[in-house]
This record gives structure tokens, C-alpha cells and sequence, in this order.
């Protein structure tokens, strides 16, 4: 029982911590931290049945800072929301704003998160 | 006296099974493998009284894990995303064999002589053949389709003859490796539909089906006259309508024939499509609940088992082969991610992935037998696949 407690704060912890030095550079608001949790949840497990959980790439390429640094931010945010048509990367517009999109961008150019 | 007497040594002998020591004597028919998949870990399960017998860990990235078992059904071969293929053995719950084998991989099965274990792999596209004693690798075969162009490779499947079958999601074809001599494997090409995304044979070996993403159809490719070449079933099933968007690929497999009829999941479009398993024309489509991933038919034909890509990842349908509709639509959990039938398939187990459980569900009467905590589990594998043409 004390176990997940205690890793339930040391991810809140992070997740502030991640918070406050993103908020120093210039970077899209961030969504709250419940909703960030929600959203590695979701990378690492949805968009990872496709990128793998790992983010080293499937059927889907992979999502590493190497690959994606030379991918300007809002491409990859597009890419997110609408999807490459005639790809089998669809879009996630019914489930992510383009805010939360460039979170996901942003720290996935840095190194994902990883899960709780 | 003497009854009395081994009264409590009986009982304590019945104490000692309860927990199964690794080295108890037991067969390995009822027994199955739980992938725990952000763990890197898997439990070894059975399903004659529905309990855990342990677990084993240090498999590596199980996201997108398989296992294949060996033919005498002790080890399980389990394929890790990270191109780890390991060789667990289900008795004394531990690791026989483990080797990197790839960068990024699938899946990968078992040869009909039991002799071989062929992984498919994205990175280096292709796929690989090992002895199945001693995973010491046997044979490369790339799947080269252009100079210096690799095709990752899905749908791979066993038949007669050492022979393993599999498609290409970048090159649109369908391959035929014969491994009757291990180290120099023959391969055939067959041209096939656009963007192959998985792959199944029939329970017999004789067609192979081809899922394709990239146009709406099935590549059928018949082994027992593969020189006619791979043809197109259920074009068109589209009717030329815009794709609804797949949040998930549907996977494919031998369990898609019951009562005479192939049942498969439609892309981008929430159906179930149904052919005639004889002439392959289209018999029926039934609307489901979202886009269908894992469409496996109860052992028996009777009945046939849904579940979905995001976001109706939830829910579970159950078809009714006869009447060709839905009769049972319920949630065992959270991120259901896989179902696999015991062999005769009184009970079917379903992993949900965010309720971090895997529920045994009756099938005559839908009702819960159990159910045993799980972190994040996703594929479940029973060894009586060990005995099935094409896992
Ligand atoms: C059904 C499979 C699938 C799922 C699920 C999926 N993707 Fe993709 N994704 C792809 C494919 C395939 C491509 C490559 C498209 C192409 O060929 O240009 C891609 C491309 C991308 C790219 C561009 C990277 C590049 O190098 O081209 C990003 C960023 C991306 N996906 C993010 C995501 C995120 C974030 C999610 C979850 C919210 C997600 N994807 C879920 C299949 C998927």
C-alpha cells in the first residue's frame, strides 16, 4: 500500500519539478499535473501499440530526441492532431488539444517520461 | 494406526502441490504465460484451477511481446520488441536461453518439426531461424525487396514442410521460406496487396490470409497451389467510404474459421467482416462496437470474441456464428488487451491492461470465474498452441 503512495508523490514531485523548468523557457502551457500523468499514460501505452512502449519504433518510427531534433515543433504537433493521411499514423484531435500536443513534443525531444 | 498415521503425511503432501514447487512433478498442458509488459516480466499460469504459479523476469521491452512453445510444451519462446528472444522454461520457472536477436521485433514461430524457431523482425527487416534447443541462430534471410531496402515483416506463420510463411507491410508481398535444409533456406515471392499488416493461415496450413492496410481487401495466398500466385478476396468492402481512423492495427491469426466461414476485422471501418471459407465471396459484415483488433472464434466455432483499438478498448462483443450478430456486449476491465480460449474453450481469459487484471470468463454463461491480479498484462498464451498449425 505505501509503495504506490510513495511513488504517486515522488511522480507528483517530478512532474512539478518538470513544471517549474519548463515554465522558465519559453514553452506552450502546461497541462495540469494530473492531466500530464494522463497524457505519458497515453503515449507510452497508445500511441506505444504502434511506436512501441519503449518509444524505439514499430510500425510507427521511433520517437527518440535523435531522431525527432531536426523536426520542426510544429510539424510534429500537425502530425499529431491530423495525422499523415495515406499513413497509418492517424489523428489524435478527439482526444488531445494542440497544447497538450506540443507537451508531448516537447518532452519527447527530451526524453519521455517515463511511466508512474 | 498405520491409516492415521499417514493421514497428516497425505495432507502435507497436498500442502506442497498447493504451492507447486518448481521441481513437482506435473505435465504442462494447462499451462500458459502472462505478459506483464511494462515489467519486462511474465507469469506462468494454469488454467485447470485458474491460479499463478510464478513469474519470471529480466525478458526485456515486452511491449508487442509473442510466444510460441516448444513442442513438448515445457519452454516458452517469448519475442521482446527489443529483439530479445528468450527461452523460459515453464517448469522450474527460469530462464533455459536468452539472446538478442534483433533491434526490433514481432513475434516469431515454431517449426512443424519443432525443430526450429523462426522470429519476424522490423529491424533488420526479415526474419531469422534458430535451433530451438539451443537458440544458436541458423539462418538469416533478409527481407530484401529493393538493393539495400529491408521490408519489416508481419504475419509470420508455420506449415508443413519446415516451411514458414509471412508478408511485407513495405514491399506488398507474400514470402515463402522452406528451411528443409536450415541453413540454406529457399524462398519464394508473391506480389500481394497493398500494405500487408498481419498475417494468418488457416488451421489445415493450406491459405494464407494477408491483412492489408493500405487498400481495402484481403491477399489469399493457397499453399497447396502457390503457383497460381496470392489473389484479392473481400475488395472493396469499403465501398469507396472515407476510413474511420485506426487508433490500434488488428491482429490476425488461425482462430478466424468457424462454422465454415472466415471471420475478420474490417480497417477503419467498426465491422466484422464474414467470407465463405470455401469460395472466400463476402457473406455477411456485422456492425461492432469500434474497430476490431483480436477476432478469435471459441475452439468449438460457436461463438466468436471481440475486442477493440482505443478508444473502445473497454469493451468486449460476442458473436453468435449461426445467427451472425452480437449477443453479448460487457467490459471485463480497462485497456483489454488480448483474450486467449482454454483448449476446448469453456473459459476465455481477457487481460485488461489499465485495471492491471486478467478475468476468466465463462463462455456458455458469460459469468466471472476469477480474477487474478496482473501488472499491466497484455498477450496471454496457452500451450496447447504448441499443437496448432500456424501460432
Ligand atoms: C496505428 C499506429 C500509430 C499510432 C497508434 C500512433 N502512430 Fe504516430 N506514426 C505512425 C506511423 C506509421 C508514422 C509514420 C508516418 C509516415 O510514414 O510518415 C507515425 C509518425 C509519427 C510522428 C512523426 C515522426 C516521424 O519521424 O515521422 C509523430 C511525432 C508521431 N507519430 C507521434 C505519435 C503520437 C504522439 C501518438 C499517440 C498520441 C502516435 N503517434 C500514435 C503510426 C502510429
Amino acid at each position: 500500500m505505501d509503495r504506490p503512495l510513495l511513488l504517486h508523490v515522488a511522480v507528483l514531485l517530478g512532474l512539478t519539478a518538470l513544471a517549474v523548468s519548463a515554465a522558465q523557457s519559453a514553452e506552450p502551457p502546461q497541462p495540469d499535473p494530473a492531466r500530464q500523468q494522463a497524457l505519458v499514460h497515453m503515449v507510452r501505452q497508445d500511441c506505444g501499440s504502434c511506436h512501441g512502449m519503449r518509444l524505439t519504433g514499430g510500425l510507427g518510427p521511433a520517437l527518440t530526441p535523435e531522431r525527432l531534433a531536426e523536426w520542426p515543433d510544429d510539424s510534429l504537433v500537425a502530425t499529431i492532431i491530423h495525422g499523415r493521411p495515406g499513413t497509418a499514423m492517424p489523428g489524435w484531435e478527439r482526444f488531445l488539444n494542440e497544447s497538450e500536443a506540443g507537451w508531448i513534443v516537447a518532452r519527447l525531444k527530451q526524453g519521455f517520461p517515463p511511466l508512474d | 494406526m498405520r491409516l492415521a498415521a499417514l493421514i497428516p503425511a497425505f495432507a502435507l503432501g497436498l500442502a506442497a502441490c498447493a504451492s507447486t514447487p518448481p521441481d513437482a512433478v506435473r505435465g504442462t498442458g494447462d499451462l500458459g504465460v502472462v505478459i506483464e509488459r511494462a515489467a519486462g516480466r511474465v507469469q506462468v499460469i494454469e488454467h485447470s484451477h485458474n491460479t499463478r504459479l510464478g513469474t519470471i523476469a529480466g525478458l526485456g521491452d515486452l511491449s508487442h511481446a509473442h510466444v510460441a512453445f516448444s513442442r513438448d510444451a515445457r519452454y516458452a519462446y517469448v519475442f521482446g520488441r527489443d529483439g530479445g528472444l528468450t527461452k523460459v522454461d515453464l517448469l522450474t520457472r527460469r530462464i533455459d536461453k536468452r539472446v538478442i536477436q534483433a533491434g526490433n521485433s514481432i513475434g516469431g514461430s515454431v517449426s512443424q518439426n519443432g525443430k526450429l524457431v523462426v522470429a519476424q523482425n522490423y529491424e533488420p527487416g526479415g526474419i531469422k531461424a534458430f535451433d530451438a534447443d539451443t537458440l544458436e541462430l541458423l539462418a538469416d534471410v533478409p527481407a530484401e525487396y529493393a538493393p539495400g531496402k529491408f521490408s519489416r515483416v508481419v504475419g509470420l506463420a508455420d506449415v508443413s514442410g519446415q516451411r514458414f510463411v509471412y508478408a511485407l507491410f513495405d514491399a506488398n508481398e507474400i514470402r515463402v521460406t522452406d528451411f528443409s535444409d536450415p541453413k540454406n533456406p529457399v524462398t519464394t515471392r508473391y506480389p500481394a496487396g497493398k500494405q500487408p499488416y498481419d498475417g494468418l493461415v488457416t488451421p489445415d496450413g493450406r491459405y494464407f490470409l494477408a491483412g492489408l492496410f493500405g487498400e481495402d481487401g484481403i491477399s489469399l495466398l493457397d499453399l497447396w497451389k502457390p503457383e497460381a500466385g496470392a489473389r484479392k478476396i473481400l475488395a472493396g468492402y469499403g465501398r469507396g467510404e472515407e476510413k474511420l481512423p485506426v487508433f490500434k492495427m488488428p491482429h490476425l491469426r488461425g482462430w478466424s474459421l468457424a462454422a465454415g466461414q472466415a471471420w475478420l476485422p474490417a480497417i477503419g471501418r467498426h465491422e466484422v467482416l464474414v467470407a465463405d471459407a470455401g469460395t472466400w465471396a463476402e457473406t455477411g459484415r456485422i456492425p461492432v462496437k469500434g474497430q476490431p483488433v483480436f477476432v478469435m472464434a471459441r475452439p468449438d466455432g460457436r461463438q466468436i470474441w471481440v475486442n477493440f483499438a482505443f478508444p473502445d478498448n473497454e469493451w468486449v462483443q460476442v458473436i453468435d456464428t449461426v445467427d451472425k450478430r452480437v449477443v453479448h456486449t460487457f467490459s471485463p476491465g480497462k485497456a483489454v488487451l488480448h483474450m486467449e480460449f482454454t483448449p476446448r474453450g469453456e473459459n476465455v481469459w481477457l487481460s485488461s491492461r489499465d485495471s492491471n487484471r486478467v478475468s476468466v470468463v465463462d463462455t456458455a454463461t458469460f459469468a466471472v470465474r476469477k480474477e487474478l491480479p496482473a501488472d499491466a498484462p497484455s498477450g496471454i498464451f496457452f500451450t496447447s498452441r504448441a499443437q496448432r498449425i500456424g501460432f
